[in-house]
């Protein structure tokens, strides 16, 4: 598969502070592509950059073959960008509104307001379109600017963070409908969130982008594997009865292989293992010693654990870098601070 | 929402093919597109109907002056501008108000800055800019849009209150017009479409220089303001400071003196404008500064011919327009590189 988005040695610098950090990125065609990261990691920057709308100060975006630099028109015929607070015209109907987008892609009149009306159908605005867009909800506005990005009918589809202030089942029908999208029409789709969920749900791969570097990128299962490689795998059992003490039969248990550990509380029994799949065989044999099991539990990497790790690592360092700058200026400034 | 989806799986992806066919002609279009856009954004506007009102109503309070004192005006032989009626319907006065083109020179500012002072950061602050730079259109037209969409505004509310004016004199005292008063008028329009153009420019320059609308409309008044009230106090404070007592000078010295305290008070655009204003609409007006006797030696006081008094207001003028431009070329400046955040 050829990419479509190709970013090399991407860095965007304010001043001193580095908000994009030497990204190397590619995105295949028709993939949806999920840029995830905490606020501030740099993804409205690197999609700025991706639309020619912010310069790099060094490096290249090459999207649908163009240089988003140098040939940004190019590149925006073929691309349908949502910034993450989208707005219109508040004097204008919805309608209106997206005609003149519509026009500006220079979409011939005849066609356009057969168009327009037709990608609010799809967007589920068909009933409101005569609406002044004053009077538009948040989610309906958000509505409003996949609308506006379809109607140019792109190869690429950029959303800043998409799901911003849509309700739970709002939000999922909006991911539905871009993956749905995406999939009969063979859309790439890039989107950005700090909201893990939404991207787990739709995403064929994902990037975790943090303070201006793309930490990691692949799939969720991926992932997962590459990152709990070295991790054991815990199981839980929750038991009718319940145990004080150590377990009877622990000593069996332990015996088999690839059991490390077991811990009880409660009702519920903890086997850490070094090996996969453990878990039939652990309840094999807890069911053959008479145990009455209520439920197993097995803990699964998803994408939170995945997030989590990564910031963790990068709020360690933060704090760590935070500590030794504050030593540095202490001992540094102090003369003149008086 | 999803069963639409599907119904429009075929159709609605193959507009790609023809893209890369749009030509210059249809950009072109795009910006026409965009100025139309704004055009009928002003149209829509309140504000645009206030600003309307205000110089409509300067406009016939002045007019209305001049009609009560034309007669007397016209019919004082002593004055060598006696005979055009049309220019004397838009300076003479009764003293209860000033002239229209002064009334104009102060008010014309307000016309500029209130169509142009929240360009385009309220484009930002709406969260439309992203979205309109997202399109395949140049950065640039958007602000030549916004531009040219006021400039046209302002050129169809000039034209149609001149016009307005010729048509009632003609009516109301059936004089004929001379082809030299109509051009004289015509081009007090243009000049005063130029004056406005000036504070037009200011205005989106501070529009993009600022981020709140409020800020960059404060600054624009106050420049104005500065301009209009304070300018002329500040030189005339600033020259009794610096310049020799004249009583110890010669006359050369003090023509010379003179003639650097004008150009000092020709950076203010509306200085400029008052200028070029009168001396269009007063034909025997034949210097804007001082002049000798030896100069004066032999003249008879008679209206100059229109191409004259153009001569003596070019670099008025031309300095307008210089200005204009060089607020516009700031303003591209300022946009064209920047990142477009919402």
């Amino acid at each position: 598969m050829s990419s479509i988005i190709q970013l090399k040695n991407l860095s965007k610098n304010y001043g001193t502070k580095v908000a994009v950090d030497n990204l190397n990125l590619d995105i295949s065609k028709g993939e949806i592509f999920g840029l995830l990261g905490p606020n501030g990691a740099g993804k409205t920057t690197t999609i700025l950059m991706m639309l020619g709308l912010t310069e790099p100060s060094s490096g290249n975006a090459m999207v649908c073959g163009f240089d988003a630099t140098s040939n940004p028109i190019n590149v925006k015929k073929r691309v349908g960008y949502m910034p993450d607070s989208v707005g219109f015209y508040d004097n204008l109907t919805a309608l209106e509104n997206l005609e003149y987008i519509g026009r500006l892609n220079g979409i011939d009149e005849k066609e356009l307001s057969y168009r327009a009306v037709e990608v609010m159908e799809i967007v589920g605005l068909g009933q409101d379109m005569h609406l002044k867009t004053g009077a538009y909800s948040r989610g309906m506005k958000q509505r409003l600017g996949l609308a506006d990005v379809l109607i140019k009918r792109p190869e690429v589809i950029i959303l800043d963070e998409p799901t911003l202030g849509i309700d739970p089942s709002g939000v999922r029908d909006f991911l539905l409908l871009i993956k749905q999208l995406s999939r009969e029409n063979g859309l790439t789709v890039l989107l950005s969130s700090h909201h893990l969920h939404h991207v787990q749900q739709v995403c064929d791969q994902v990037g975790i982008f943090v303070k201006g570097k793309l930490l990691v990128k692949g799939n969720i299962a991926s992932l997962s594997e590459k990152l709990f490689a070295g991790q054991d795998h815990v199981t839980w059992v929750d038991l009718e009865e319940k145990i004080t003490g150590i377990l009877p039969h622990e000593n069996e248990l332990l015996a088999l292989e690839g059991i490390k550990a077991i811990k009880v509380e409660g009702q519920s029994i903890e086997f850490t293992c070094n090996r996969r799949n453990m878990t039939p065989l652990i309840v094999r044999t807890l069911a053959e010693r008479g145990y009455n099991i209520l439920g197993v539990r097995q803990r699964n990497y998803g994408l939170e654990e995945i997030y989590q790790k990564y910031f963790e690592n990068s709020l360690t360092e933060n704090t760590v870098n935070e500590k030794s700058s504050s030593v540095f200026k202490k001992s540094f400034f102090s003369r003149f601070s008086k | 929402m999803k069963s639409l989806v599907a119904s429009l799986r075929n159709p609605f992806f193959h507009g790609l093919a023809n893209k890369d066919k749009l030509k210059k002609s249809k950009y072109q279009s795009l910006f026409m597109v965009m100025v139309n856009k704004e055009i009928a954004d002003h149209i829509r506007s309140w504000r645009f109907i206030v600003l309307i009102t205000l110089i409509l109503l300067t406009f016939i309070a002045s007019i209305y002056a001049s009609m009560g004192n034309i007669r007397t005006a016209v019919e004082n032989t002593n004055d060598p501008n006696h005979g055009f009626l049309y220019l004397k319907l838009l300076t003479a006065t009764d003293n209860s108000l000033p002239p229209f083109h002064i009334l104009l020179s102060f008010l014309a500012p307000l016309l500029g800055i209130g169509l142009g002072f929240d360009a385009i950061n309220a484009e930002q602050n709406n969260g439309t800019l992203g979205r309109l730079m997202a399109q395949p259109v140049y950065r640039d037209n958007l602000l030549l849009a916004k531009f040219t969409s006021s400039f046209i505004m302002i050129g169809s509310l000039f034209l149609v209150l001149v016009l307005l004016m010729l048509g009632g004199g003609l009516v109301w005292t059936g004089v004929r017009i001379e082809p030299q008063e109509l051009l004289r008028i015509l081009t007090f329009m243009v000049i005063t479409i130029v004056y406005v153009a000036f504070w037009l420019s200011l205005s989106v320059l501070l529009s993009i220089a600022f981020k709140q609308a409020a800020t960059s409309a404060l600054t624009a008044i106050g420049i104005w303001i500065f301009f209009t009230v304070f300018y002329q106090i500040l030189v005339t404070l600033l020259i009794k400071t610096f310049l020799p007592d004249p009583s110890y000078l010669s006359s050369q010295e003090v023509l010379s003196y003179n003639d650097l305290i004008l150009d000092i008070l020709r950076i203010s655009p509306n200085r400029l404008y008052t200028d070029a204003s009168t001396t269009l609409l007063i034909p025997s007006i034949r210097s804007l500064g001082p002049l000798t006797t030896e100069q004066m030696a032999g003249a008879i006081p008679s209206p100059l011919p229109f191409r004259e008094s153009l001569l003596i207001v070019w670099p008025q003028v031309s300095g307008l327009i210089a200005s204009t431009i060089s607020c516009f070329a700031i303003s591209y400046y300022f946009f064209m590189r920047r990142e477009i955040r919402s």
